[in-house]
């Protein structure tokens, strides 16, 4: 499935008991209704766990961070544990900065 | 024998309050049974019959066997009190109470009067703590008030003063404000023009706290508005005058210097308003800026004298209140001003001449001073001509460009500023410097210009030897500007805090210094990247 909006969209896939979101652009405000479309569909199944791909992002704003929090905190009302791969060197820095690495697992 | 005093002050609400014959304590009781309808209240003087009675025959008093009169004894038989049982606390009366009739309309007996009589002991000293509970109760809340006040003073002070210094080519400005504890009306002001002159304002409202706050709210906001229709300094202070004259409460005013300053040419024209005489230093000697004129809100139609001069380079202006020169040393000396006059000869440099006044007054006062009066200065330095072919000037010109204020804009300023730094910086810290630069301009654009495409962010970067300086404007000045602070991320989790907030926290936390300066009219945003960091990542 693919959700698009602005200059982010993001994809869901399943691999077998696990959902990746495959993060594509820019994550800013305009990144807010892609991004919820996007989890909505990756925790619909409840997986062991949630992937964010950041692989394809090349900017994350403050707003942005905000945007992953939120997700990060409705992911742990219902108990998924999230993963994050693919962050470059700078944007691993900025999970660490803003302690979004004690709560989700980079790799 | 008993007193009466504990008597009093529980109904005077105050210490040791003298007994005062025009005052009367209102004692309230109850209503009784055959006087349902309402409370007793009983009138008592200091000669009341009664307590003089209670302060000689300790115990029940029985007033149908009483043999005395007056209102307030008629006025319990009226409302039906037969026994009057005193509440006698360490020898002192605190409390009457006041018993109406048996309902069985029998006499009360012996043993009633016993047991009122052990009632009585047992209650006077839970009334006489309850009592004093009740005074330090007040007591403490009068304090709060008194504290609270002060603050609110303090906070409508500070957030009228400049939350920035004048920033001007060749010219240096420093400021110092120190409230006294009971807050002075003291204040300072810069007001900027168009043409690029600036107009420096100092200024003493008599009285302390809110009032004196208040005032000083109301004048500064005069002046402004004078200053900005008006441009002779004489006739801003007249207009000024002529509307707080009929604004201001009696017996205040406002004593008020200002100086308006072309900065191209030092050219200075000033008017006084009965303030402190500033002083211009020169390489002659010390000199009084005098003008005359009187303070302002004093009396309507008040002209003023108006002054001009020229500053040279190398020369200063200070601008102060008489918390300087009327603060006290311990063997009650005042500091004065011949003795300012000769600091500031002795003293050629302008821009550490707060620190060293200072300085100064702490050792005139003395360690343990209890400051009596608001401190302020202004000193306003034109710097020296840098000596032919002596040295560099460290700053290059920055390269300036706009963004105009709309979502996603901020892309444009991290691709210039990443164009313009190139290799200066290694990559992993030209990142930093970017995303410390989008979020600042996102700032600018969105809360500084409210997105009006009219009012771009303005960015320059300074290539400099020894660091990378961006600065990013916006037209938002005014509003103080919050301070970083590290965002809680277990309460944004926990549901308990917005999830955004990052903003200043990040760009705070990607350089290696942050400035934010400000004011009325616009604000600006300094980020600051060391070179010398080159070889750390």
């Amino acid at each position: 499935m693919r959700e698009e909006t602005g200059t982010f969209f993001a994809e869901t896939r399943r691999e077998g008991d696990t959902a990746v979101i495959h993060l594509h652009g820019e994550i800013n405000s305009l990144a807010d209704a892609a991004l919820a479309a996007a989890y909505e569909q990756a925790a619909h199944h409840h997986p062991a766990q949630i992937v964010l791909d950041f692989t394809a992002v090349d900017y994350i704003n403050s707003t942005g961070i905000a945007l992953i929090v939120g997700l990060l905190a409705k992911a742990r009302t219902v108990h998924i544990p999230l993963t994050a791969v693919g962050l470059s060197e700078h944007y691993r820095e900025i999970f660490t900065i803003t302690r979004l690495s004690d709560f989700i697992q980079i790799r | 024998m008993i007193t009466v005093k504990g008597f009093w002050q529980n109904f005077r609400g105050q210490k040791e309050a003298p007994v005062d014959s025009e005052k009367t304590a209102v004692l309230s009781s109850p209503p009784l049974p055959t006087n349902p309808a309402g409370d007793l209240q009983l009138n008592i003087t200091p000669h009341e019959p009664l307590l003089t009675y209670v302060q000689h025959n300790p115990g029940i008093i029985d007033l149908d066997q009483l043999k005395l009169e007056s209102p307030a004894i008629t006025a319990m038989r009226e409302a039906g009190v037969r026994l009057v049982v005193p509440l006698v606390s360490q020898g002192e009366l605190i409390g009457l109470i006041n018993i109406g009739p048996r309902r069985s309309e029998q006499e009360y007996s012996s043993d009633d009067f016993k047991l009122l009589a052990d009632l009585a002991t047992q209650a006077a000293p839970a009334l006489r703590v309850a009592q004093l509970v009740r005074q330090q109760q007040l007591a403490a809340a009068e304090r709060e008030r008194i504290e609270q006040e002060l603050k609110v003073a303090r906070l409508i002070q500070q957030t009228l003063l400049p939350q920035s210094l004048p920033t001007l080519a060749e010219w240096s400005v420093s400021a110092y404000y120190r409230p006294a504890r009971a807050v002075g009306g003291d204040f300072y002001d810069f007001i900027y023009f168009a043409n690029g002159h600036i107009g420096f304002i100092v200024a003493d409202v008599t009285d302390k706290g809110v009032p004196a706050a208040l005032v000083m709210a109301t004048t500064r906001t005069l002046l402004r508005s004078a200053a900005e229709q008006l441009e002779d300094p004489g006739a801003v202070l007249e207009r000024t005058n002529s509307v707080l004259v009929q604004e201001i409460p009696p017996k205040m005013f406002v004593t008020c210097f200002y100086a308006l300053l072309n900065p191209a040419t030092g050219h200075l024209r000033y008017a006084n308003a009965g303030h402190d005489v500033p002083y211009r230093y020169t390489a002659e000697g010390v000199v009084e800026l005098r003008a005359t004129g009187m303070p302002l809100g004093l009396m309507p139609g008040m002209a003023y004298e108006e002054k001009e001069t020229t500053l040279a380079p190398g020369e200063y202006v200070l601008l102060y209140s008489d918390g300087l020169v009327e603060a006290h040393a311990p063997d009650r000396e005042m500091f004065g001003f011949p003795r300012l006059q000769t600091l500031l000869a002795a003293h050629a440099n302008g821009d550490t001449l707060n620190d060293f006044l200072l300085g100064e007054l702490a050792t005139f006062t003395g360690p343990g001073w209890e400051q009596e009066d608001d401190v302020t200065l202004v000193t306003l330095q034109r710097e020296k001509i840098p000596e032919a072919g002596g040295g560099h000037s460290g700053s290059n010109q920055p390269i300036a460009f706009n963004v105009p204020s709309a979502p996603g804009n901020e892309r444009q300023a991290m691709r210039r500023v990443a164009e313009v730094v190139g290799d200066l910086l290694p990559a992993t810290r030209l990142e930093k410097l970017k995303t410390a630069v989008a979020e600042a301009t996102m700032n600018a654009m969105e809360h500084g210009n409210q997105y009006n495409p009219d009012q771009p962010a303005r960015l320059k970067v300074f290539l400099e030897e020894t660091a990378v300086r961006v600065t990013i404007t916006d037209a938002g000045g005014g509003a103080p500007v919050p301070k970083a602070t590290a965002p809680d991320l277990d309460a944004k989790l926990a549901g308990e805090q917005s999830p955004r907030g990052w903003g200043l926290f990040l760009i705070q936390s990607m350089v290696d210094e942050m400035h934010v300066r400000q004011d009325e009219k616009q604000h600006t945003i300094e980020l600051v990247m060391h070179l010398a960091d080159k070889q750390e990542t």
